[in-house]
């Protein structure tokens, strides 16, 4: 019997599919709840939930355009490891743990158009890696998705030994480095994403 | 083990920076992409419960009926989620969002005066079987006026989001249809090489068409795959 895929004129031009933006719509296919539609969403801005071990944390930002005007249909994925440094490897993991690793949040539903992940603090991966969180970022514009990595400006010591982010230019390093600051019990680090300018955010080949 | 990936392929996509696609001018990334060794991070992916994915969340002509069926014609949009190895990539998260049979999105934010339908969301979901296919049931979107240029007008697409088996192969895309006269005027198909065009046009298929019912079109998807088999207890 054929098979739907031999029959496919398009198959038989195989090969990776383009990337295609993911629109100013996206929201009630990728983020429903969060901005008020009647379907659910396998992601949120809940990366861990509160019984998960390790430092709590909020990381938060803005995405900037070329103008340095905050974008409103910019969506934003990150994952991390856990505070030990372990990435899940099963939902039962995320279950016993508490630990999601993964989060998605658009852009247009704060009052100040942020990204905001309720997290823990990451542990190191493995010798000569900083604690980072891993970044996607989508958006009306932006035709294939970008990667970038979260530094935290607290573990000066652990990112002077970082290969990737010593592989950065000197002088664009402060981009990758989220900047704490405590605002009542849980510390907050702030990382702004400049898609353009003098401040580009470095973005990475991976 | 340590898993490698495959080359990101950037010939593949289309560029940052597309003029015709105005949007990108002030959004793309100007400066060089900076090398980076894939690390744990890009290689883990998302874990998915059974709870990620309800019952209805693959048929797009039920998971939002009000008070009658949706409007439009009915499709069955089928295909597999390959590697660049011709690997299925099995139990893979797929989402899709579209516009419904007149060209209308439900998001607050469209402005076009195109009819709402209280029947139909346009929001689905599946995962890939062990084959790595999937298979959603909806509503053929229409086409709809945007305002990138005059009388610009988007062909009749479906966005699809996959995440594949790491981080570093997520995708998300657009699924064209056959024989759409508004191909060759659309900057975000023209975005993409020319070559790879083919790749983002649906086969239509009386295979997968449903006799009586609904008419059936298939779009295989391939992800950026590892250099290396992982291990099957992974």
């Amino acid at each position: 019997m054929k098979t739907p895929s031999m029959m496919s004129g398009q198959a038989a031009d195989f090969g990776p599919t383009p990337s295609q933006t993911v629109g100013p719509f996206f929201a009630y296919g990728l983020t429903a709840r969060q901005y008020g539609y009647d379907f659910g969403q396998p992601f949120d801005d809940v990366v861990a939930l509160p019984e998960a071990p390790g430092q709590h944390i909020v990381l938060e930002g803005r995405v900037l355009d070329g103008d340095g005007q905050p974008i409103m249909d910019a969506m934003v994925e990150i994952s991390q490891a856990d505070s030990a440094g372990r990435y899940p490897a099963a939902i039962a993991d995320v279950k016993a743990s508490g630990f999601r690793a993964f989060g998605r949040m658009g852009t247009g539903t704060d009052p100040e158009l942020r990204f905001r992940f309720r997290t823990v603090k990451p542990g190191a991966e493995g010798p000569g890696q900083a604690p980072h969180i891993n970044v996607i970022v989508l958006m009306r514009g932006l035709l294939l998705h970008a990667f970038t990595r979260v530094y935290f400006s607290d573990e000066a010591q652990a990112n002077a030994s970082d290969a990737a982010l010593q592989s950065v230019p000197a002088e664009r390093r402060s981009t990758l480095i989220a900047q704490r600051q405590d605002k009542g019990g849980v510390p907050v680090y702030t990382f702004d994403i400049h898609m353009q300018g003098a401040q580009e955010t470095v973005f990475f080949d991976v | 083990m340590t898993t490698t990936l495959s080359p990101r392929g950037w010939e593949n996509h289309p560029p940052y920076v597309y003029p015709g696609y105005k949007s990108t001018v002030k959004r793309g990334p100007t400066k060089p992409l900076v090398p980076l060794k894939a690390a744990p991070g890009e290689i883990a992916q998302p874990v998915y419960g059974h709870d990620a994915v309800g019952e209805l969340d693959h048929d797009l002509t039920r998971n939002a009926r009000r008070n009658g069926e949706p409007i439009g014609e009915r499709m069955v949009l089928t295909g597999q989620v390959l590697d660049d190895r011709r690997r299925p990539v099995a139990n893979t998260l797929v989402e899709l969002w579209q516009a419904n049979a007149c060209g209308r999105y439900v998001h607050k934010a469209d402005q076009h005066d195109a009819p709402l339908d209280p029947n139909f969301l346009g929001a689905g979901r599946c995962m890939t079987d062990s084959e790595g296919r999937y298979r959603f049931l909806t509503i053929k979107p229409g086409a709809y006026p945007w305002g990138n240029h005059p009388n610009a007008w988007r062909p009749q697409h479906i966005h699809l989001s996959l995440f594949g088996q790491h981080f570093a192969s997520r995708l998300v895309t657009q699924m064209y249809f056959p024989g759409d006269p508004l191909h060759q005027y659309d900057p975000m198909v023209m975005s993409a090489p020319e070559r790879l065009r083919r790749r983002l046009i649906a086969d239509f298929s009386l295979d997968v068409t449903e006799e009586g019912y609904a008419l059936g079109y298939v779009f295989d998807m391939v992800l950026r795959g590892a250099d290396e088999t992982p291990f099957e207890n992974r």
